[in-house]
C-alpha cells in the first residue's frame, strides 16, 4: 500500500514552491476565520472614523497650519487611523495565532516534518498577514474616497502602500516576539505598554507638535509615526519628499531586520 | 543522489550525540536500520529515544557523530530527506480546526502532491485506517485511538520510504492499541521500513524485528527481541508476591531464602522475580520450603526482564 518511491527531490525547495504548497492551508484558515474578522477589520475602524473624524472633529477648527495641511479634522485623522489600524491588524495576526501554531496546536511542528523549513513557514504566515492588511486597508481606503479625504488621484495608492509597509514592519517584529514567548501572558504587556500607547501617541489623533519639543521627537522615533506620516502626506497630497524618503527607509530597514528576527525566533524555538 | 541501492542502510548513525546546553540527551550511539526492517528504540522516559528520533526525522540538528538517513546528510539535505519520511509524533499535532479529510489533504499539499492525487490518496488512507465514515468529522470529536490512526494516515500521505513512530500507542486503551498494531503490521508486510520508540515491551515484541535498549542516552543492548531475552534472561520467570511481610521477614530476606532456586532473583517493591528455565519447579520448591506467597505467577521472560537485568530498573514507572 505504501510502496517505496524512487523519486529523488532537490535538496531544498525554491521559496516560491514552498509558499505555493502552503496556499491551501492558509486559504482554509481564511475561509474559517473571515466572518469573525469582519467586525474587527471593518466595523471597529468605521466606528472610530465616525466618533473621532465626524463627531469629535466637529468641535475642531480645521486649520491647515495646525493640522499638517488638512482642511478638516476628519481629513487629518482618517489617514492616521488607517495606518494605526494596519498596525493593530498586524499585531492581532502575529500574536495569538503564532503562539497557537507554535505551542497550543503545534501546527508548525507538523509542518516542519515535511520538506518545509522555518523560513517557509514564517514567509507564508506573513504573506497571509499581508493579505489581511491589504483587504482591510483597501476597503477602508475605498469607503473613504467619496468623503474628500484624498488630495490627488495617486495619493491613496501611495497611502495604501505605506499602510501595508507599516503593518508589515510591525508584523515581523511581533512575530519574532511571539515565536520566542513562552506564555501568552506576555501579550498583555505588549498590548498595554506597546500597541496602545503607540496607537494614542504616534500622531494618528493629533499633530505630534502638540507633544512639545521632546515629546514630538520621541513620537518621531516610533515606527507607527513613520507610517502615519506617510499615509497622511500621501492622502492629503502634502508630501515632503525627503521626509517621505526617511519614513520609507526606516520602515524598510525595520522590515528587513524584523524578518531576520522572526525567522531566527522560530528556528530557535522549534529546531532544537 | 543515487540513494536507493537496497543494500544501503536506511539509517546509519556512528557515535551520534545530542546535547541541550550542558545536558547530553544522547551520548554516542551506533545504529543501523536496513530496508524493510521494523526497528525499535526501547527505553524508559528520558532515555534519549525522542531526541534520537527527532534527529532521524531531520528536524533536530545533530550535536556530534555522524548520521545518514536514506544515504543523505540531514544537515544539508533536510528537506529532501523529510520528503521521503513519514513522521508520527508522540503528540498528534493534528489541526483541530480542520476536519479529518482536510488534515490529510492539507498535509499532502506540503509534499507538493497535486490536489487530485492528494484527494485520492486521502480517501485511500482513510479506508486503510478505518476512518472513512469520519472523513468530515471534526478532529476534536475523535477518540484518542482514532486521532492516532489519523496521524498515522497523515504520515503515509507522501508514500514514505521510512516511517518514524514516536511512542505510537502511549495513552491508548488496550483495544485501540491492538487496532493500531494491526495497521502497523500490515504496513510492515507491505515492505515499509518502520522505526519506532516505545517504553512498552509488549509493543516492541509485537512489532520489532530488531531493537536497541536505551538507557540514559546510551544503547545498552541490541538484537531481536528473542535474542535479547535469550541472552540476558532465562526462559521463564516465577513471580512471588508475599504481601505484607510477616514475622519480621523482609523481601531481601525472602530473596536469600529462594536465591538458590533460580539463576537470579530480582527484588521489586511488591514482588520477587525468580529467573529460571522452569518456573513451575521454582514455585513448587518455594512451597516445599514452607514459604507461603499470597500469589504466584509463572510466565515467560519478556523484554521488561531484559531491561531490569541491564539497568536494574523497571521500564514503566
Amino acid at each position: 500500500m505504501a510502496a517505496p518511491t524512487t523519486a529523488t527531490a532537490p535538496a531544498e525547495l525554491t521559496r516560491g514552491e514552498a509558499l505555493r504548497r502552503q496556499v491551501d492551508y492558509w486559504a482554509t484558515v481564511y475561509r474559517r476565520t473571515w466572518r469573525g474578522s469582519v467586525v474587527s477589520s471593518f466595523a471597529t475602524p468605521l466606528f472610530y472614523v465616525l466618533a473621532m473624524g465626524v463627531l469629535l472633529g466637529g468641535f475642531i477648527n480645521g486649520d491647515p497650519d495646525v493640522l499638517e495641511g488638512a482642511t478638516s479634522y476628519f481629513q487629518f485623522v482618517v489617514p492616521g487611523l488607517i495606518a494605526a489600524h494596519a498596525m493593530q491588524t498586524a499585531v492581532g495576526e502575529t500574536t495569538y495565532p503564532v503562539m497557537g501554531m507554535v505551542k497550543w496546536q503545534r501546527i508548525y511542528d507538523s509542518m516542519l516534518a515535511t520538506p518545509l523549513q522555518c523560513r517557509d513557514l514564517v514567509g507564508a504566515h506573513l504573506l497571509f498577514v499581508l493579505f489581511r492588511l491589504a483587504t482591510t486597508c483597501a476597503v477602508y481606503d475605498l469607503v473613504l474616497a467619496p468623503f474628500g479625504v484624498y488630495g490627488s488621484w495617486w495619493g491613496p495608492f501611495a497611502a495604501f502602500g505605506s499602510q501595508l509597509l507599516v503593518g508589515m514592519a510591525f508584523a515581523v517584529w511581533v512575530y519574532g516576539v511571539s515565536a520566542r514567548l513562552r506564555s501568552e501572558e506576555g501579550f498583555g504587556v505588549l498590548f498595554r505598554l506597546g500597541v496602545f500607547p503607540l496607537f494614542l501617541f504616534s500622531g494618528a489623533f493629533f499633530p505630534i507638535s502638540n507633544l512639545g519639543e521632546v515629546g514630538s521627537w520621541v513620537a518621531r522615533l516610533t515606527p507607527l509615526w513613520h507610517g502615519v506620516n506617510l499615509s497622511r502626506m500621501f492622502s492629503l497630497d502634502e508630501v515632503t519628499w525627503w521626509l517621505a524618503g526617511v519614513n520609507v527607509s526606516v520602515l524598510v530597514v525595520l522590515l528587513l531586520l524584523g524578518w531576520h528576527w522572526a525567522v531566527t525566533g522560530l528556528e530557535r524555538r522549534l529546531v532544537a | 543522489m543515487a540513494t536507493d541501492q537496497s543494500d544501503e542502510p536506511m539509517i546509519s548513525a556512528r557515535g551520534l550525540t545530542k546535547s541541550f546546553g550542558d545536558f547530553e540527551a544522547v551520548k554516542g550511539i551506533d545504529v543501523e536500520v536496513r530496508r524493510g526492517e521494523a526497528f525499535g528504540f526501547l527505553g524508559p522516559n528520558g532515555a534519549g529515544k525522542s531526541s534520537t528520533m527527532r534527529m532521524i526525522a531531520a528536524v533536530s540538528p545533530v550535536s556530534g557523530g555522524e548520521l545518514r538517513i536514506l544515504g543523505l546528510d540531514p544537515a544539508t539535505d533536510g528537506p529532501a530527506i523529510r520528503g521521503r519520511l513519514g513522521v508520527c509524533p508522540q503528540d498528534d499535532t493534528l489541526d483541530t480546526e480542520l476536519d479529518v479529510f482536510d488534515n490529510l489533504f492539507i498535509y499532502g499539499r506540503y509534499f507538493g502532491l497535486p490536489r487530485e492525487e492528494v484527494r485520492a490518496r486521502a480517501t485511500e488512507l482513510l479506508e486503510f485506517v478505518q476512518l472513512t465514515d469520519k472523513a468530515h468529522a471534526k478532529v476534536d470529536d475523535l477518540s484518542g485511538g482514532m486521532k492516532r490512526r489519523l496521524t498515522i494516515a497523515r504520515s503515509l500521505v507522501n508514500r514514505p520510504d521510512l516511517l518514524l513512530l514516536d511512542e505510537p500507542t502511549t495513552g491508548l486503551d488496550p483495544q485501540a492499541r491492538h487496532v493500531l498494531w494491526d495497521r502497523l503490521f500490515r504496513l510492515k508486510q507491505a515492505g515499509v521500513t518502520l522505526v519506532l520508540t516505545t517504553h512498552y515491551m509488549d509493543e516492541a515484541e509485537q512489532l520489532c524485528d530488531r531493537l536497541v535498549v536505551m538507557d540514559k542516552g546510551r544503547i545498552v543492548a541490541e538484537g531481536s527481541p528473542l535474542d535479547l531475552i535469550r541472552e540476558h534472561s532465562t526462559r521463564e520467570v516465577a513471580e512471588l508476591r508475599f504481601g505484607i511481610a510477616r514475622e519480621g521477614e523482609t523481601h531481601e530476606g525472602l530473596a536469600e531464602q529462594v536465591a538458590d532456586l533460580g539463576d537470579r532473583v530480582e527484588v521489586l517493591p511488591d514482588r520477587l522475580l525468580v529467573y529460571s528455565e522452569d518456573g513451575d519447579a521454582v514455585v513448587a520448591a518455594v512451597q516445599a520450603r514452607g514459604l507461603r506467597p499470597v500469589a504466584t505467577l509463572v510466565r515467560r521472560s519478556t523484554l521488561e526482564d531484559v531491561f531490569l537485568r541491564l539497568t536494574g530498573r523497571t521500564l514503566v514507572d
